[in-house]
């Protein structure tokens, strides 16, 4: 009761509080990568629309890499086992997470995933998101690296209508450059130019999944970027 | 329309205040909510409203304070804005995001009976 007047009406308290509303996913994110570091395995977050060729990447990275022992996956799917079951087709340890009518993954649900895959000996982990341009940018996993795909065909103007995405990007693999002969009116340099106004640092790598093109380069930074880690961890 | 996470986590962040104060209802609540953060301002309100019946925050209201995006040289301090290329054209530099990603709870109103 307001004690000033006695009137009946509640007291007010005012209560400072300055806490972001993701710090229990952060937490959770936190401790996923004291796992991953621990491990040494370099957790990558593979995100993109719905049918910008994220799976077909990851097969494209199999069929090129001398062995897939040391690669696993996770799949965030809303209904379907089907990318988790394509990468083990092409030699990838998989698991789908199956979010239902979630649009992104989180913390929470990628480290349970983790207790049912076999992971810990693994030098990387790619954790394909749902496909979505806009809910996956704002979660953090616990990667260490965030990775977009982005097709050719997806519009020149892609990155400045979500910029959320494109900002926490270390990475933006360009994918079907296979099509670009079909596409007279596609400016990759328009692309490139979306990127540089939506990431300080714009990382662009043009690949094809069909032809392989682009593909070694995407290896070797991934194996730059696990060297940049370890030399970091020790 | 992952702004329904985010009110969850809203509700879960005020109850705890809510019990730490022994506060009966909440009065008012002010968010800040960057332009960059991924959540938009009227999802959030709309996903406020459906959620908060029945919980702590029911009859509370909700002031969303937008945040602009705001890029920084780190050098010279230069200013970029949405839009502009994010490296700056004196230093070379790439730009630092100084505000604009925010999903803040800022302050609360407690109503103690």
């Amino acid at each position: 009761m307001c004690e000033t007047c006695g009137c009946g009406d509640p007291e007010l308290i005012p209560v400072e509080v300055h806490e972001s509303l993701l710090s229990e996913n952060d937490k959770q994110a936190q401790h996923n990568r004291e796992h991953f570091d621990s491990h040494g395995v370099l957790a990558i977050n593979l995100m993109g629309s719905p049918g910008s060729g994220k799976t077909a990447v990851l097969e494209a990275t199999a069929k090129a890499m001398a062995s897939t022992g040391g690669v696993t996956a996770l799949s965030g799917d809303l209904a379907t086992d089907n990318d988790a079951s394509r990468l083990r087709v092409a030699g990838i340890d998989s698991l789908s997470i199956t979010t239902g009518s979630a649009c992104h993954l989180d913390a929470r649900l990628v480290h349970k995933a983790l207790h049912d895959l076999s992971w810990h000996d693994a030098d990387l982990l790619f954790i394909e998101n749902v496909g979505n341009l806009v809910c996956p940018a704002v979660y953090d996993l616990g990667q260490a690296v965030n990775v977009v795909a982005l097709s050719v065909t997806e519009g020149e103007d892609k990155p400045l209508k979500y910029p959320v995405m494109f900002r926490t990007a270390d990475l933006v693999l360009l994918t079907k450059i296979d099509l670009l002969p079909h596409l007279p009116q596609v400016d990759v340099e328009k692309i490139e130019d979306a990127l540089a106004r939506t990431m300080p640092e714009p990382a662009v790598i043009r690949v094809s999944a069909i032809t392989g093109e682009g593909i070694d380069d995407w290896l070797g930074w991934l194996e730059s970027r696990k060297s940049a880690r370890s030399v970091g961890v020790a | 329309m992952h702004e329904y996470s985010i009110v969850q986590a809203l509700l879960e962040r005020v109850q705890e205040q809510a019990d730490i104060h022994g506060a009966s209802a909440v009065h008012s609540l002010r968010v800040k909510i960057g332009e960059l953060s991924g959540v938009e301002v009227e999802l959030l309100q709309s996903a406020f409203e459906l959620f908060r019946e029945r919980s702590i925050c029911d009859g509370a209201k909700l002031e969303v304070i937008p945040v602009a995006a705001c890029w920084k040289c780190p050098d010279c301090q230069r200013t970029m804005r949405r839009g502009e290329v994010l490296r700056c054209v004196d230093c070379a530099q790439p730009a630092q995001l100084v505000e604009g990603d925010e999903i803040v709870l800022e302050r609360l109103e407690l109503e103690v009976a």
